[in-house]
């Protein structure tokens, strides 16, 4: 039952901190280990102390003089000021290292990254996007530019030590420099809901060349094989709304989209409106414009997220389906 | 403390006239539901609060059994949202906030000071009502609603997004606010206005003055998390916007409210505990306390420090350099008395008598848990450090090594310690201390594994970690390893805290009756009969030396040791 992963550490893993994959990581790790350090001493002291006293002491007979020891001043003034040096140590060099995630250099890689309930988007300079998989180059500096659709989400990657809450109406950045290329983990770390355990996504540190190639392949549109509706449906799952919004007609988060198209819709501010392809589009792109009765307002909004053919592939996919 | 009574009268003498104990003084129901004894009112508490223990206890075993797989054993994710919730609000709200004062703080407070009663004993009967209204409201969001913001109410998930139970649970947690404030208020009154003659400051028990240092922290911290909530149900029931954005309101000004309350919450929880700690070694080991000076200003400056740290939960959230740079240092500056207070109790210790006792067993205990709980919160006081850290099950352990290692133990240790002063029966010491080495080992070992699952990433309020295991080799395996070691560890120490709850109970029934002063301690609560009488005292004592001028202490200065 113990894991082989415990002992012999795949991908530079130690037995307390994940590889270390960004500039930031020597550093951090640097101070965790110090602070390691000094806790095991002053723990070991005490401990001891706790122990010696514990058995030298005990209670042999029901009445035994004790000393009448009420403080010592001396060593009150050494273990106050002993462990404020070592404090302040810990608070400068945090600071130090804290002070070089906050300021990029100017030079970076800009992505632009969305999260809302539960995925991620990452968009790069030329507009394209995914939110298959974050991929930087190694040995470059890369900006997220974070921004939420709905509510507080926090992206985490432990292997570069980095980790900055995102906020919806507002910008976040967070920068690294990956420093060795291999396949890690991007968590969310600020619960948001019900698949918030699920909000992981894969980075990938490549090389220069490797990173342009894959950029490439980034474009996004239809495969010449499919109809729009059939692309549709595949981005209805790629997009996860088939995380809120069934297709055979049952409730889940969100209403069904089956027999939507044409409805009659109802809405929580008392009026109604025929779902016709303008209504389709403007819910994707700003669902809480007009909220369905009976229903949470929880979706976020695609505007910026789509391409205009992947919108018309969506519409196109919920009218079919009658 | 050696005591005289102002009119010298052997009450035992006067047979028939001597008081009966406060548990026989009255008979019925209805003379425990609206009595005004502080006593009687903190059993009352005792009997509500282990109730909420026991519910947050078995909702986080069923946490624990279900993330014993990857894909989640036993619930859905939103099932599991629930219990995390619940076990989180249950706990803190319910649980460890009032433990403490209100059970042992209310018991013992007046009767550690000489007194009849608190100052205002019907102020104190509202606060346990009004606590119970609140903990009603909270518990029917339990039934009615599925809450899943997490205890802390996040705004916009809370205000926007998530099921309904907000408002009625946070509606609760507004209620039980008042009632720390009542306390908070009779507390301060009590210490300051109803010392027995000869009780200086100097002399108080160091428990008094935790009690002391945590009222403060009651009545100026809550009515902020009072007003917090408001804007909360404000935001939520009318839909102006506060928090939420998309209604022109800042979700960061809610967390900087939260944690403004929230953070000196947590030295509410463990000063108390730190009071009892200070008794249990000195009574314990037969030695004045080291450095008592000291302790009780430590704890006083705790409690005022504590109000400027709150933005150490915010390190990755988006404050300001210059913020983050002073709750940092702030943070730090908080742990030198914290240390003071370890090292204090420990060298108390040296040249003492230490009985190997339940008590001081869970005191042991305590020290041990309390060092590690403390140690690492250095990490998470580093910036750079933090940021790694955050939101991770580094800090869940971290704070359930301080909450439920520290506070909690010291609470039991205190139980057990005061326990043949408010019950009049001796327990049973063998299974106590093997209920203490199962909760000690069970405890540990639950978590632990979580430090080292939370340094490598794990993220807390993770329903599931099966999705993983896709993108990094091992790591699937590595966090499974973790959680499974503690689920296991968590069935020992519920095991361990069943034995000794059962341990308890069987004392009330078949326990040896108690004498007045069990552990020949020194201050007031050991100079009246287990249990006290309705009245407390005999006469009104009158205190001419401190609390831990034990006699050992003097045999000693003869032989010239």
């Amino acid at each position: 039952m113990i894991p082989t992963a415990l002992f012999a550490y795949a991908e530079g893993r130690t037995f307390w901190l994940p590889p270390q994959a960004s500039t930031f990581a020597p550093s951090v790790d640097g101070l965790f280990y110090f602070i390691l350090w000094v806790s095991i001493v002053s723990f070991l002291l005490c401990m001891g102390a706790l122990t010696y006293f514990g058995l030298k002491y005990k209670r042999r007979q029901a009445f035994e003089p004790t000393s009448n020891i009420r403080g010592d001043h001396k060593l009150e003034i050494a273990w106050s000021v002993i462990p404020g040096l070592v404090l302040i140590v810990v608070f400068a060099w945090g600071l130090k290292g804290y002070m070089a995630m906050a300021v990029a250099p100017n030079d970076t890689l800009d992505i632009r990254v969305t999260a809302s309930s539960w995925d991620w988007y990452f968009a790069y300079p030329d507009g394209e996007g995914t939110n298959e998989e974050l991929v930087v180059p190694v040995g470059r500096p890369v900006r997220l530019i974070m921004t939420s659709t709905d509510v507080i989400h926090s992206l985490f990657i432990p292997a570069f030590r980095v980790k900055r809450d995102v906020l919806p109406g507002r910008y976040t950045t967070l920068w690294f420099e990956a420093t060795r290329e291999g396949t890690y983990t991007l968590f969310c770390t600020e619960y948001c809901g019900r698949l918030h355990s699920r909000m992981n996504k894969r980075v990938r540190v490549v090389s220069q060349a490797a990173y342009e190639e894959w950029l490439g392949t980034l474009e996004v549109t239809k495969p010449e094989d499919l109809t729009y509706a059939e692309w549709g449906a595949q981005l209805f799952s790629a997009y996860t709304c088939n995380a809120c919004h069934s297709v055979d007609g049952s409730r889940l988060v969100g209403p069904t989209v089956r027999g939507l198209y044409q409805s009659t819709r109802e809405f929580t501010d008392g009026t109604s409106a025929v779902a016709d392809e303008a209504y389709l589009r403007e819910q994707i792109l700003v669902p809480a414009s007009k909220v369905t009765a009976g229903y949470p307002n929880a979706m976020p909004a695609y505007a910026g997220r789509l391409s205009d053919e992947e919108l018309h592939a969506l519409v196109e996919y919920i009218k079919e389906l009658q | 403390m050696s005591t005289t009574h102002a009119n010298a009268a052997p009450t035992e003498g006067h047979a028939g006239e001597a008081h009966p104990d406060y548990i026989r003084a009255k008979a019925g129901l209805a003379s425990w539901l609206i009595t005004l004894d502080h006593k009687r009112i903190g059993i009352l508490y005792l009997i509500a609060i282990i109730t909420f223990f026991l519910i947050g206890g078995l909702l986080a075993v069923a946490v624990r059994l279900h993330l014993f797989k990857p894909e989640g054993t036993l619930v859905s994710p939103e099932v599991y949202n629930q219990l995390f919730t619940l076990h989180g609000a249950i706990m803190v709200f319910l649980f460890i906030v009032p433990s403490i004062p209100a059970t042992l703080g209310n018991f013992f407070l007046p009767l550690m000071l000489g007194a009849k009663d608190v100052a205002f004993p019907r102020l104190n009967l509202a606060s346990f009502y009004v606590y119970m209204i609140g903990a009603v409201l909270f518990a029917s969001s339990l039934l009615f609603s599925g809450l899943d913001t997490g205890w802390t109410f996040y705004a916009p998930y809370s205000s926007g997004y998530a099921v309904n139970g907000v408002v009625m649970a946070t509606a609760g947690a507004f209620v039980l606010g008042f009632s720390s404030i009542f306390t908070g208020l009779n507390f301060i009154v009590t210490i300051h206005k109803m010392r027995a003659p000869g009780l200086t400051w100097n002399r108080l028990p160091l428990f008094v003055w935790s009690l002391y240092a945590t009222s403060i922290i009651y009545v100026l911290a809550t009515p902020v998390v009072g007003i917090t909530l408001l804007l909360l149900l404000v935001e939520r029931v009318a839909g102006i916007g506060i928090f939420d954005p998309t209604l022109g309101g800042d979700p960061i000004l809610y967390q900087h409210f939260f944690w403004f309350y929230s953070h000196p919450v947590v030295y509410v929880m463990i000063l108390p505990a730190f009071g009892i700690i200070s008794e249990l070694t000195t009574v314990h080991s037969r030695k004045h306390i080291f450095g008592y000076t000291a302790i009780a200003a430590s704890s006083v400056a705790i409690a005022f420090i504590g109000f400027l740290v709150w933005g150490h939960h915010m390190f990755v959230s988006g404050q300001s350099g210059l913020a983050m740079t002073v709750f940092s240092f702030l943070t730090f500056a908080v742990a030198v008395p914290t240390a003071i207070k370890v090292f204090s109790w420990i060298a108390t210790m040296y040249k003492g008598s230490i009985a190997f006792n339940t008590p001081m067993i869970y005191n042991f205990c305590f020290l041990f848990i309390f060092s590690i709980g403390g140690l690492t919160g250095i990490f998470l006081g580093a910036l750079s450090v933090d940021v790694h850290l955050h939101d991770t099950y580094f800090v869940v352990a971290h704070f359930h090594y301080v909450m439920m290692g520290s506070v909690f133990i010291a609470f039991i240790g205190g139980l057990y310690h005061w326990w043949p002063k408010m019950t009049g029966k001796m327990y049973h010491e063998g299974s106590a201390i093997v209920a203490a080495i199962l909760v000690f080992i069970g405890f540990n070992v639950t978590f632990f594994s979580q430090f080292m699952m939370g340094s490598h990433g794990m993220p807390r309020r993770y329903a599931t970690y099966d999705q993983v295991g896709a993108f990094e080799p091992g790591l699937l395996e590595l966090f499974t390893f973790y959680h499974q070691i503690s689920t296991i560890g968590s069935l020992v120490l519920a095991v361990g805290l069943f034995l000794s709850l059962f341990n308890l109970i069987h004392s009330l029934m078949k326990g040896a009756k108690a004498p007045a002063n069990p552990w020949k301690g020194m201050s007031l609560e050991w100079e009246t009969t287990s249990p006290p009488i309705e009245h407390n005292f005999e006469g009104q004592p009158i205190v001419r030396k401190g609390p831990y001028e034990f006699p050992e202490i003097f045999a000693a200065e003869q032989q010239g040791r």
